[in-house]
């Protein structure tokens, strides 16, 4: 297979942020109250990820290891910023829907996460299709979270109401509470499927236990912390 | 007086910030094990987030508003903070090792928190004071110590109890915390 297309695959499938990897659950919770929310803010994350890793591979060689981790967060944090100036022009709508969860993208683990593991170490090209590849599998996570609250709490698919009339919302799910009972259920399944295949090779299930990629996350930014004082 | 009062309830009890607004997920989840390290974290994001909302607040105002770069925002704040925490750090280590012996751990793990951002920015957005902001960003630290304190109470109850083993770890707590949620739906009548 293409490498360019081994990104895209390991970032919408094998990869997958929100399914498998679990990272970036803030915004994934807070902003999926609607399919069309998820959508926006998928493909937000998925636009300031692409030129993120475009950037930071163009630079790859030019930023010193000690002060990378700063230097990312600058880098994104000025992507952010361009995209965030950039929806308030142009589509308002989504802009105020998304409102304090946009400059927030900035903390999301998958984009830090990305430039550490990735863009750092790998050529522009490579790096596009990663970012294209974990953006979409973010997107494609957020917009599946936001049907199914949407379904649930209103009945709705991106603002059509589908279920028969007879169908009583069930509101909740499109409050906050809701978005933890869906993740709830999401990892349960992601624990089935994972015993059943331990089951049938044998070996032993590695649950979700606060999902790793907080840990890994917390790490990089500890790192962060830490370069700047050794160069100090 | 009253205006203070009420955003200081607002963030703490009616608007949670990690059940309905979500951030600080990661330490929630994470640092909720035991009532004593949940209780320790939460002193931590007490003292970061109260004094993190008073210079960032502080540095929008006199700042980046008289030069007409509030744009820079995003970039300013994070880089603040990142510095900021990492100065505490030093400071409480030379200085008050006690405090550094019991919030030293939980330092370091701040920075990711996405609350300290957030509270900054939602500070700005409201057009907040310097001074509503540091009561905003108190309360909200205390609303994340008291969700965080409870949670992990429940979670040490919840360790002598029969779960689904697909539902043991994460799904369980997500549940928890779902029901908490509701539960703090409560408050919604004090304002």
């Amino acid at each position: 297979m293409n490498k360019n297309m081994e990104r895209l695959f390991n970032g919408l499938v094998k990869e997958n942020p929100t399914f498998v990897l679990m990272l970036g659950m803030c915004p994934t919770l807070a902003v999926t109250t609607s399919a069309i929310n998820g959508l926006g803010m998928g493909l937000t994350t998925t636009a300031v990820l692409i030129l993120s890793n475009i950037m930071i591979a163009l630079l790859r060689n030019v930023i010193p290891d000690k002060v990378r981790i700063p230097a990312f967060i600058v880098i994104i944090a000025s992507f952010v910023t361009l995209v965030e100036l950039l929806l308030e022009g142009f589509i308002p709508t989504l802009y105020d829907a998304l409102g304090i969860y946009i400059p927030l993208i900035v903390v999301n683990c998958i984009i830090l996460g990305r430039a550490e593991a990735y863009a750092s170490k790998n050529g522009v090209i490579p790096s596009a299709f990663d970012g294209i590849g974990m953006g979409l599998g973010f997107t494609v996570g957020l917009t599946s979270i936001g049907i199914v609250r949407e379904l649930l709490g209103a009945g709705q698919i991106f603002g059509k109401t589908i279920m028969p009339s007879f169908y009583e919302p069930i509101t909740i799910f499109i409050l906050a509470p809701g978005a933890f009972f869906v993740l709830a259920g999401l990892t349960a399944a992601q624990n089935k499927v994972k015993l059943n295949n331990a089951k049938k090779n044998h070996t032993k299930a590695v649950l979700n236990d606060c999902s790793g990629g907080c840990a890994s996350c917390s790490q990089a930014c500890n790192e962060s912390l830490q370069k700047p004082k050794e160069s100090e | 007086m009253k205006e203070l009062l009420l955003i200081a309830i607002g963030s703490a009890l009616v608007n949670n910030v990690v059940l309905s607004q979500f951030l600080g997920l990661c330490p929630f989840l994470g640092v909720s094990k035991k009532v004593e390290t949940a209780s320790g974290m939460g002193g931590a994001v007490i003292f970061v987030l109260t004094l993190s909302s008073a210079v960032t607040g502080a540095i929008y105002e006199f700042i980046l508003s008289p030069l007409d770069i509030t744009y820079l925002q995003t970039i300013v704040f994070i880089l603040v903070i990142a510095a900021l925490v990492q100065f505490v750090e030093m400071f409480l280590k030379k200085s008050m090792p006690p405090l550094y012996n019991a919030l030293g751990v939980y330092l370091p793990l701040i920075t990711t928190n996405c609350a300290v951002l957030g509270v900054a920015l939602t500070n700005v957005q409201k057009s907040y004071s310097v001074l509503s902001g540091i009561v905003n960003g108190f309360a909200t630290a205390v609303g994340f110590t008291i969700a965080i304190v409870i949670l992990a109470g429940l979670r040490e109850k919840m360790e002598y109890n029969d779960i689904p083993q697909s539902f043991k770890g994460t799904p369980i707590v997500l549940v928890t915390a779902g029901l908490m949620a509701i539960a703090f739906f409560g408050f919604s009548g004090l304002l």
